[in-house]
């Protein structure tokens, strides 16, 4: 589980990001960081993960403190850490497979072939097999971001963070990347915090949800949970759509 | 930003490249990458321009010098000493930070915005140390290579117009050439270009590593590195000058 605890964070200008920001993700589950553009989500999601050093409060993994620990602790801690970038931030000038092997030829000492055997059975595992020659240029989105997982994945990390992770694709193959997510999260019991603002990923794998709203987490709890939370802000977000007032609207009917 | 934080800002990043590799054979794979793309395919262009520079020194050089006090061998003896102790190494490197300081700059820079380089971090890899570090060594490594290439090509190009035109004859040239050479200008040659490569390759790092935004700041940040390179390997030179000659 990781516990976050009173955070604050402020960039230069001085206006605060993130206002005492308390929460938790929970171990074996999707937690999805939902907002609006510019709640604070993504900032939350960096100042979790250590990319951001937050100016007050504490993050513990586990019960370590990743703002108390010194840089090389914090690279180690880093290892146990797989990450899933909106883009996906695969290595231009390595094929897929070479890229899923990257993580492992760093910090494994194991035999090539050893290595080679794990990347790809973490290919097969997000259905990505056909393209392990490929360059990242050469393949679709939606495969580019399967590749992402499959390298996320492959040093068996405790904690897993998607930064939007279904931005850039379309409705069936997005459904396909959340599922896959939820998946492997459940699979291998990982922490898996989920950085988004598409509702269909909310409703689909929201096992625990935390909305922020303008730097302060306004709400949190799971996606059965959603229709009746009493926050304006969220329900604005959540039920913007025709859609997804109707989805409300027949909730409410079947609840009749 | 000012001057002095840009100058901490490198301090800190070099502090970061210049630390020991996490594993070796990475190190080594990407080193040996750094040394093709970096020196290698750097080795026709130098040979191009050399060339060319060497036959325009031998004929600027001749029609220059037309007193009939000077020796004849004049002409041969300026196109080396022009060429070892400043085209090769000092121009040569100007020229060589346009076309290897850009592509490092973008490179790095496209990285960054991309977050491939959030990517190494996150992973744990001291992503300054594997990717800046091979960049500068490869570099270090070829220049010498470089330099003696490009005085090489030089003298050829001199060469081919002694042969090839009445400009100037070979023998003169050769015996030019030969005359009192002083080999302590090789040795002077190469010290400045491991300081050309040096910065070259750390100044390109640095601005790379330092892009926030999109493809119009990496086309800003490439440059910066260019311009910031020229001008510290212009002003290197001359300290260096004084220092060694």
């Amino acid at each position: 589980m990781i516990e976050v605890q009173h955070i604050s964070k402020s960039f230069h200008d001085g206006i605060k990001v993130l206002d005492d920001v308390s929460t938790y993700f929970e171990t074996g589950k999707t937690n999805l960081i939902i907002g609006q553009s510019g709640s604070g989500k993504t900032v939350l999601m960096k100042s979790v993960v250590g990319i951001h050093t937050v100016d007050a409060g504490s993050i513990l993994y586990d019960g370590r403190d990743i703002t108390k620990m010194k840089d090389n602790e914090k690279k180690h801690m880093h290892r146990e850490i797989g990450m899933l970038f909106q883009g996906s931030a695969l290595f231009d000038s390595l094929t897929v497979l070479e890229n899923v092997m990257f993580p492992l030829e760093m910090f494994s000492k194991a035999p090539k072939d050893e290595i080679q055997q794990r990347a790809r059975e973490c290919l097969e595992r997000v259905d990505l097999t056909r393209a392990i020659d490929l360059y990242p240029s050469e393949i679709s989105g939606g495969m580019q971001k399967r590749a992402a997982i499959a390298r996320a994945i492959v040093l068996n990390p405790k904690y897993l963070f998607c930064d939007e992770p279904n931005s850039g694709l379309d409705p069936k193959t997005s459904l396909m990347i959340d599922r896959l997510i939820q998946e492997i999260t459940h699979e291998y019991n990982i922490t898996t915090v989920i950085n988004t603002h598409d509702m269909n990923s909310v409703m689909e794998i929201g096992e625990n949800i935390v909305f922020i709203y303008k730097g302060v987490k306004e709400w949190q709890g799971n996606k059965d949970e959603i229709y009746e939370t009493g926050c304006q802000p969220l329900e604005d977000l959540v039920f913007a759509s025709n859609l997804y007032k109707k989805i409300k609207e027949a909730h409410f009917a079947l609840r009749k | 930003m000012s001057a002095i934080s840009r100058v901490g800002e490198y301090t800190l990043l070099m502090k970061r490249a210049c630390a020991l590799p996490d594993r070796w054979s990475m190190f080594f794979r990407q080193y040996t990458r750094e040394i093709v793309n970096l020196g290698i395919d750097s080795i026709l262009i130098d040979i191009i321009i050399s060339i060319f520079i060497g036959a325009a020194i031998t004929i600027q050089t001749k029609s220059n010098m037309s007193n009939p006090l000077l020796p004849k061998y004049v002409t041969g003896l300026a196109v080396r000493d022009c060429l070892l102790l400043e085209f090769s190494s000092s121009v040569m490197c100007v020229i060589l930070a346009g076309k290897v300081g850009s592509s490092i700059a973008s490179e790095i820079g496209s990285m960054k915005i991309s977050e491939q380089i959030d990517a190494l971090d996150i992973m744990g890899v001291n992503s300054a140390n594997y990717l800046i570090l091979p960049k500068i060594m490869a570099m270090i490594t070829v220049i010498p290579s470089l330099i003696i290439i490009s005085a090489a090509s030089g003298i050829v190009g001199g060469f081919m117009i002694a042969e090839f035109t009445d400009i100037i004859s070979l023998h003169e040239y050769v015996y030019g050439i030969q005359y009192s050479f002083n080999p302590f200008f090789i040795t002077y040659s190469i010290i400045k270009g491991l300081v050309f490569a040096f910065i070259i390759s750390s100044v390109s790092s640095y601005f790379g590593y330092s892009v926030k935004g999109g493809a119009r700041e990496v086309g800003h940040a490439s440059t910066q590195a260019v311009v910031n390179s020229s001008v510290i390997i212009l002003v290197s030179n001359l300290l260096l000058t004084k220092v060694l000659l």
